[in-house]
């Protein structure tokens, strides 16, 4: 490289963006999904599920403290956590499938980043206008009206943030308790802490980062990219029916693109769709609208930006109609994405209805594998965990099954019973004996059961486990 | 939208290899800035916490942090919020600790700490002992199996010279060699034997069983029931700790070995002799190293709960 070139700037100001009011199908579609899912992330933690006395009444809840995850009717232990790994792993298929279906749909719509970014860009609209009045007080002088206005902007989304922030951690304790301890100072400083964090990220996400979140930060768009194919039906422009665009009344030998600016004044993302595919658009369909809007306008048919398939591409140059979406849809890819999902769901839904009440853990101590006792009897002994799922203490009865004589004795409790505590787990310890010189105590292994008994329900569960005799 | 063939027109940066050109997107301002800010707190943190080298040590910091420091106060600050309970364990009447749910769970938790920490290098991890070292799981104790026994033996320990009352002061098993002939020696080998109920010459046995009368029956009994079956019928058993009369003789009608139950190793504990020593832990005996009286407490209360305890 020569020393006279002077190298060009690595690094540029952000090009700040004024999305322009837009209506339109999409539009309309976008804002029930906002609330749709804002509403439930504000309003889940405050639903009541009457779970008896001794169980917390939050419909959703994650205890940490006492290790349990309510979701209404069904209440997750920590030994079953695969149900979250489950859902994780459906999540992740259901973002391929629809990912390889319809694009970056998933970014466009349903995106916290993209809904409260929208809510944002809504309150900044209330506040200091539409798009040219946005662009005339960005170039103007900092006077007390541009004071005013981006203060109340500012107070308005610290709100929203304070709100976003504090739903989350009614999540995690008794909403109604926490709400009344947080106005009056006595909730525990991690509350606290949580909410001005998250309030200080949604402020700044959602306020100041916005699209740069999408493009420098977030790594959804990279893999999004092996996801796709011709099929995928993605927001695009038809060059074909546009070019060569331009304004003016007379459109001899001119596209329908009358070069208005309205799909690049409303994008989100600062971008102009008609340079086609780019790594920025997060496919959200504002410029569809903005488009259909002019068209009808101008007398032109809609669609002149539209969601699209790469495979129509071609036949539409040759003016052929475009195939059916179902075909796109439908192909190989797409039908093993909702397969795989369907199988997960399912064995979810089935390990959900199969799963216990009661269970049981048996963990042979191994050190040492047994006892001599002065008559010569050989002991064994287990630890053994007991879970109780029901919201009150339940008595459990301790038994177990051999071929040969083996006896049976709880650390600390009178006979085979147990009371295990409401939704809670209790470890005891438990001594199986063989007498002097019985089979048991003079081989070296003899597999047998433990097998415990919900009293009053008549439950049971069976652990299979070894007796580990002298060997001689 | 077609497959794209031209280069986007964003320009490139210049740099050309093999006509390999490289494009420029530039990256925002912001990003160089947050890169400066890095390099910034990277230089403060050195200053702040410990991490120049020097011939010794390291810089310690201003803040004066220390990894060891912070393990020292997390200790502390679990010290502090047990120390009720700690108190409470120093003074407590171990007859009644069972009956204190919670004290007694944290008594046995604390002692699994101190067992593994000070005891387990004889007496085993799990407790289960080795040659010459009891086990403390089975229902044979030595030196008594109640919670307040075993943490009296914890205390001052067996036949050691640091605590007074330390037991079994002249209580050792002699070594027998050239008191009694080696026929004689196989004599009480074999009646041993009978005695724990194992295979025995009858004949050689018969023999033994007087010599056994003469020599051995003062400590282990007359029928082999070890010394503390043999004090606990004749002395108040509720108080056997004050008791000199224990020697700690084994019993030997049963099926519990301390060093072996076979006839090579029996023979050799009566040729040999025996005489097993335990520390005292109480710290009025062993003031480095040595256990408070909650500690004692609280591995008492942990050995008395693994199943042997009485």
């Amino acid at each position: 490289m020569s020393s006279s070139e002077t190298p060009p700037p690595l690094y540029a100001a952000r090009e700040p963006v004024f999305p322009r009011r837009v209506s339109g199908k999409f539009r309309n579609l976008k804002w029930w999904i906002m609330l749709v899912t804002l509403g439930i992330y504000y309003l889940t933690p405050w639903i009541r599920w009457d779970r008896g006395p001794e169980l917390p009444d939050q419909a959703v809840l994650v205890d940490m403290a006492g290790r349990r995850f309510f979701f209404f009717w069904i209440e997750i232990w920590p030994h079953e956590f695969y149900f979250i790994a489950g859902l994780l792993i459906m999540a992740g298929l259901g973002l391929f499938l629809f990912t390889s279906a319809m694009g970056r749909v998933w970014c466009g719509y349903t995106c916290p980043q993209t809904v409260w970014t929208d809510l944002f860009i809504l309150v900044e609209r209330w506040v200091e206008g539409d798009r040219n009045a946005r662009v005339r007080l960005w170039n103007a002088k900092w006077d007390a009206r541009k004071v005013r206005l981006r203060l109340t902007k500012w107070v308005l989304w610290a709100l929203i943030g304070l709100a976003t922030g504090g739903a989350w951690v009614f999540y995690f304790t008794d909403a109604p308790t926490l709400f009344v301890n947080l106005l009056n100072g006595t909730a525990h400083p991690i509350a606290y802490t949580t909410m001005f964090i998250l309030t200080a990220t949604t402020f700044f996400f959602g306020g100041v980062a916005r699209e740069q979140v999408c493009i420098y930060a977030c790594p959804w768009p990279r893999i999004q990219a092996a996801m796709m194919d011709e099929d995928t039906i993605t927001v695009a422009y038809r060059e074909w029916r546009g070019e060569p665009r331009g304004k003016g009344k007379n459109r001899d030998g001119m596209g329908d693109c009358i070069d208005c600016m309205a799909c690049v004044n409303v994008c989100p993302m600062g971008i102009d769709i008609r340079n086609g595919q780019q790594m920025e658009c997060i496919t959200c369909a504002l410029c569809i609208d903005a488009c259909d809007d002019m068209m009808e306008k101008i007398g032109k048919p809609r669609g002149l930006i539209d969601y699209i398939a790469l495979k129509d591409e071609a036949r539409e140059r040759e003016g052929e109609p475009p195939a059916p979406v179902i075909k796109h849809i439908l192909r190989p890819r797409t039908i093993l994405y909702t397969a795989l999902w369907s199988l997960v769901g399912l064995g979810l839904v089935f390990a959900l209805f199969i799963r216990p009440d009661i269970d049981m853990t048996v963990a042979p101590v191994r050190n040492p594998t047994f006892i001599v006792q002065s008559d010569g009897t050989v002991r064994n002994v287990y630890d053994i965990r007991l879970r109780n799922k029901h919201g009150e203490a339940r008595p459990f009865g301790m038994a177990l099954n051999s071929d040969t004589p083996l006896s049976l004795e709880i650390e600390g409790a009178d006979g085979s019973l147990v009371m295990v505590p409401a939704d809670e787990m209790r470890q005891i310890r438990v001594y199986v004996d063989a007498g002097p010189d019985s089979a048991a105590a003079t081989m070296d292994r003899t597999e047998f059961t433990f097998w415990v008994t919900d009293l009053n329900s008549n439950e049971r569960a069976y652990t299979n486990t070894v007796f580990n005799g002298r060997g001689n | 939208m077609s497959k794209q063939t031209e280069k986007p027109d964003v320009g490139t940066t210049g740099h050309s290899w093999d006509g390999i050109e490289e494009l420029n997107n530039p990256l925002p301002r912001w990003w160089v800035w947050v890169f400066y800010l890095c390099i910034a707190w990277g230089i403060w943190y050195t200053i702040a916490y410990p991490a120049w080298p020097g011939i010794k040590d390291a810089t310690a910091g201003y803040l004066g942090y220390s990894t060891r420091g912070e393990v020292a106060a997390d200790i502390k600050a679990v010290e502090d919020a047990n120390a009720a309970l700690t108190a409470e364990l120093a003074s407590v009447d171990l007859a009644t600790l069972a009956d204190n749910a919670e004290l007694n769970q944290f008594a046995v938790n604390a002692g699994g700490a101190v067992f593994r920490a000070n005891c387990s290098q004889c007496h085993g991890s799990g407790a289960a002992g080795a040659k010459g070292y009891p086990n403390l799981l089975d229902d044979e104790w030595l030196w008594g199996g109640r919670i307040d026994e075993i943490a009296y033996t914890v205390s001052h320990g067996i036949r050691n010279e640091q605590s007074f009352d330390a037991r079994g002061f002249g209580g050792e098993m002699p070594a027998f060699d050239g008191v009694l002939a080696d026929e004689e020696i196989d004599a009480v080998v074999a009646h041993v034997l009978a005695l724990a109920g194992e295979d025995h010459d009858a004949a050689l046995a018969e023999t033994g069983a007087t010599l056994f009368l003469d020599n051995c029956a003062a400590c282990h009994g007359d029928n082999g029931e070890g010394s503390l079956a043999a004090t606990r019928s004749y002395e108040d058993p509720e108080d056997l700790i004050a008791n000199g009369e224990m020697t700690g003789a084994p019993a030997l009608n049963n099926k519990v070995w301390l060093f072996g139950g076979d006839a090579a190793t029996i023979r050799e504990s009566i040729v040999n002799g025996r005489a097993g020593v335990m520390p005292a832990w109480n710290e009025d005996f062993r003031p480095a190293g040595g256990l408070t009286r909650a500690e004692v407490n609280a591995v008492a209360a942990y050995v008395h709960q693994l199943g042997g305890g009485q």
